[in-house]
């Protein structure tokens, strides 16, 4: 025999009134049926809503990022509910803790095998500069091997400035012009990291 | 009755007479040093003996004296730049000793004690990667933490601890030369 329940007895009703958020249509102009818009932002719109992210958790902003996936600081409601760690799969490469030298070549490694479009984002002090170890074991910054495209700063950053480094990447993501990945600009700085 | 370090102290006299010198006991652990050439021998008396029976290593590394360097009217033997240092405890009777042998930095090269410890293989490893002691016999002596291409020893005492490729940090701010010292 269950005891009975002590909550939620006697529901409002609940008052929605602004508090939920959709995402906003793009700018077009519509009809009765239809919605003419940019494909650009479209397409950004649908990337930016659905960003499956790639944990390269190596120490403690890993940590930190444990917690802004738990239920308290939700990362899923940004549409990031599959974390995978498989780099086929995934758009944004989250780098969170401290990179050594020895690390450089697989952290290279695992961004060649992300398909495009990707991005980078690099959580903490270590990961954007070697952070407090100026040691020679560390690799001062993860942008010495791979193009990075937000830096969170912290030591640890809290959840909240992982979520906030996260929507600036959903900033850039929905911006993006469609002919950026080919364009000469991307491909001379792939090659001065020497990716092909 | 539990085994004290006079025990061992004696125990180690009487085997090996006056090459193993220098006991002193810091902080109650009992340390104590030999000549390099006999550090498996030591090693192996200290595993076997039933009295004693230290049978585990907790620990090998090595300590670079920069202030000890071999003079050069001195016979090679004299130099005591490098030390390596093994910490052995007895399991049975909860008893932990030091034991240092000295090298000098131009021949670093000491016997290996993984035919008697197998833990001492990844821990010589890293002594070589950081110390450059060469371990003979190693099985495999080659660096274990550091990048394979690194070609210095980067604990020895010349060597800073900052990375130097790095060009924007300003150098007053850490109290080296800069416009205000």
């Amino acid at each position: 025999m269950s005891r009975p329940v002590q909550f939620n007895i006697n529901s409002k009703p609940v008052d929605y009134n602004g508090h939920i958020s959709i995402v906003g249509a793009p700018e077009g102009s519509g009809g009765e049926g239809f919605f003419a818009t940019k494909l650009s932002e479209v397409v950004g719109l649908a990337r930016k809503n659905s960003i499956w992210p790639l944990p390269f958790a190596t120490s403690c902003c890993g940590i930190e990022f444990m917690a802004t996936m738990g239920s308290h600081y939700d990362l899923s409601r940004f549409g990031s509910e599959r974390v995978a760690f498989t780099p086929r799969q995934c758009d944004l490469l989250m780098v969170m803790g401290t990179i050594a030298k020895k690390m450089g070549p697989v952290l290279k490694q695992v961004y060649l095998q992300m398909a495009e479009p990707r991005w980078v984002i690099a959580v903490g002090a270590c990961a954007s500069s070697g952070g407090i170890f100026d040691t020679y074991s560390v690799l001062q910054g993860i942008d010495q091997v791979i193009p990075v495209d937000v830096y969170v700063p912290g030591c640890p950053p809290r959840p909240e400035a992982i979520l906030d480094g996260f929507m600036k990447v959903q900033e850039l993501v929905g911006q993006e012009s469609l002919r950026r990945r080919n364009s000469e600009h991307y491909k001379a700085l792939l090659e001065s990291y020497g990716i092909q | 009755m539990s085994l004290t370090n006079e025990q061992i102290q004696t125990k180690l006299i009487e085997k090996f007479g006056e090459q193993v010198s220098n006991f002193s006991e810091p902080y109650g652990m009992l340390t104590f040093e030999a000549p390099k050439e006999l550090n498996l021998k030591v090693l192996q008396f200290l595993y076997d003996d039933e009295t004693l029976k230290f049978r585990f290593l907790t620990d090998l590394q090595a300590v670079h004296y920069p202030n000890d360097k071999a003079r050069p009217n001195d016979p090679v033997g004299w130099g005591r730049e490098l030390a390596v240092v093994y910490h052995l405890h007895n399991l049975v009777d909860n008893v932990r000793i030091r034991f240092k042998v000295f090298t000098d930095i131009n021949t670093p090269d000491v016997f290996t004690a993984t035919q008697l410890y197998a833990t001492a293989n990844w821990m010589e490893r890293e002594t070589y990667d950081f110390f450059g002691v060469n371990f003979v016999g190693h099985p495999n002596l080659k660096r274990i933490l550091n990048v394979d291409e690194m070609d210095y020893f980067p604990l020895r005492k010349e060597y800073p601890l900052e990375d130097q490729t790095r060009i924007d940090k300003d150098d007053e701010m850490f109290g080296r030369g800069g416009s205000i010292n």
